[in-house]
């Protein structure tokens, strides 16, 4: 639970609630960015996601460093990338 | 070096090695991490062997799922088996056990147990449900409470009122002190977390070097990030500094995340005690709902039975959460305890350095026995 994991904003989808579209390894999701409200985060910026919310805004390459990291991590990764699949936040 | 070669830039990783081995000379070092974050990638990649053997790497208390004691899973369970609650969890803490075993094994029996990928999934179901009541169990120190803080400012907000949090996060800086209290350990140094620093920032360590006199370099998940902070706590020894240093600046910033710490603020407040899994009762180290956001308190909407349960007496997980003995000391290691099976929590979550070592530090202990053997004949 305690991965964060790249994801790159597609879109802002709901500004006034700081709500965010993010691709995370080809997966699309919405999540929170309330904790990232003052870095005026932009479609193609790159996030590190934790339990459905934007935790830290980061570059690509330090996304690719991340990414690479918690895939070696195997089964760890691969829960987590279904838990965020099965993700619906409000 | 056979490890080595599994890195993205082998040839970075064997000059860290040969200059971590100049300044450790043959002096004994010993440094805990106290993010399982760091466990994990120390077992994955093998660190420990591929450090020179003066210097050990002791895991500390960082995972979050690991401290929650058992009276905390028993009231849990006791308020999933209600017939009116949705009860909702991380993953990680379905498997957990209790006195009268876990989440999963309730929801077999019938609880309406779900696991989540964020609190703000939880939210959604008290939406949909409005018939039920939906329990959220918040655990995790302070990379997970802001998104809890901002769950219950959310819930607020839109008026629900069959939504409630059952509090158990924790906060890093406390037990931190337990551990460089206990007379069980004499460190050298603490590699810092990563990930709860991008929310605290480096500040709240100070108190390591400026009270404890040890150097404390905050690090990232990358097997180069810990070799690079264990190479930067041993510089801070041998050129006489004691500071917190920032390994970890491409994401962790001096000051952390000023808005999440503002929303700490909005909803938690500091409890006065609260029972970690192996480290007892440690004052000030959990939150809980303040008094703006009772109406959402778990604690405060159902009289749980709060009872505490003493851990299991063959499980060991107390002495491993505090560094004192490696995983595989303990009695019950690979044999009752496995995480499939698992009797403590360190054992549970893939973060848990039990369960890290079963998972992969067996293979490379072994692998590097082999080596080491093939190397001495």
């Amino acid at each position: 639970m305690c991965l964060g994991i790249p994801g790159q904003v597609v879109e802002i989808t709901d500004a006034e609630n700081h709500l965010a579209k993010v691709d995370v390894n080809g997966i699309k999701r919405t999540i929170s960015v309330r904790l990232l409200a003052k870095d005026n985060l932009q479609p193609a910026d790159w996030v590190l996601v934790h339990v459905g919310f934007a935790m830290a805004k980061i570059d690509q390459h330090e996304a690719d460093l991340t990414l690479e990291a918690v895939k070696q991590m195997g089964q760890s990764y691969t829960d987590e990338l279904s838990a965020f699949t099965s993700s619906s936040i409000l | 070096m056979k490890f080595v070669d599994e890195f993205r830039d082998p040839a970075a990783a064997r000059a860290l090695v040969m200059s971590i081995k100049e300044l450790a000379r043959s002096d004994e070092f010993k440094f805990m991490e106290v993010c399982g974050g760091h466990t994990h990638t120390i077992y994955r990649h093998g660190i420990e062997h591929i450090l020179p053997p003066n210097i050990e790497l002791v895991h500390g208390p960082g995972c979050p799922v690991c401290v929650i004691p058992m009276g905390r899973v028993d009231d849990a369970m006791w308020l999933a088996e209600r017939p009116d609650v949705i009860f909702t969890s991380f993953g990680d803490m379905m498997r957990v056990p209790g006195s009268k075993g876990s989440l999963l094994e309730a929801k077999a029996r019938g609880a309406d147990v779900r696991f989540v990928y964020s609190p703000l999934d939880s939210l959604r179901i008290a939406v949909e449900n409005p018939e039920k009541q939906v329990v959220f169990f918040a655990v995790g120190f302070e990379t997970t409470a802001p998104s809890t803080a901002v769950t219950l400012v959310r819930a607020k907000e839109l008026g629900v009122t069959n939504f409630s949090v059952f509090c158990n996060h924790v906060t890093i800086v406390p037990p931190i002190k337990a551990i460089l209290d206990s007379p069980d350990l004499r460190l050298s140094g603490f590699l810092g977390p990563g990930h709860v620093s991008t929310v605290v920032g480096n500040r709240p360590y100070r108190f390591v070097p400026d009270v404890y006199g040890k150097p404390i370099v905050v690090a990232g998940f990358e097997p180069l990030d810990i070799l690079q902070s264990v190479h930067m706590l041993l510089a801070q020894i041998r050129e006489g500094r004691c500071e917190v240093e920032n390994q970890y600046s491409r994401v962790v910033r001096d000051e952390g995340n000023p808005q999440a710490i503002a929303l700490l603020g909005e909803v938690f407040e500091l409890r006065p005690h609260f029972e970690w899994r192996g480290l007892g009762f440690i004052s000030q180290s959990a939150l809980k709902l303040n008094d703006r956001y009772s109406n959402f308190d778990a604690e405060v909407r159902y009289d749980m039975p709060g009872i505490r349960v003493a851990d299991p007496k063959a499980c060991q997980c107390g002495e491993v959460l505090k560094g004192v003995i490696k995983p595989w000391e303990c009695k019950v290691f690979g044999t009752a305890c496995t995480p499939e099976t698992p009797i403590g929590t360190c054992m549970v979550s893939p973060e848990g350095a039990c369960a890290a070592y079963y998972n992969f530090g067996r293979l490379h202990r072994e692998t590097a026995e082999l080596v080491g053997q093939s190397a001495r004949t």
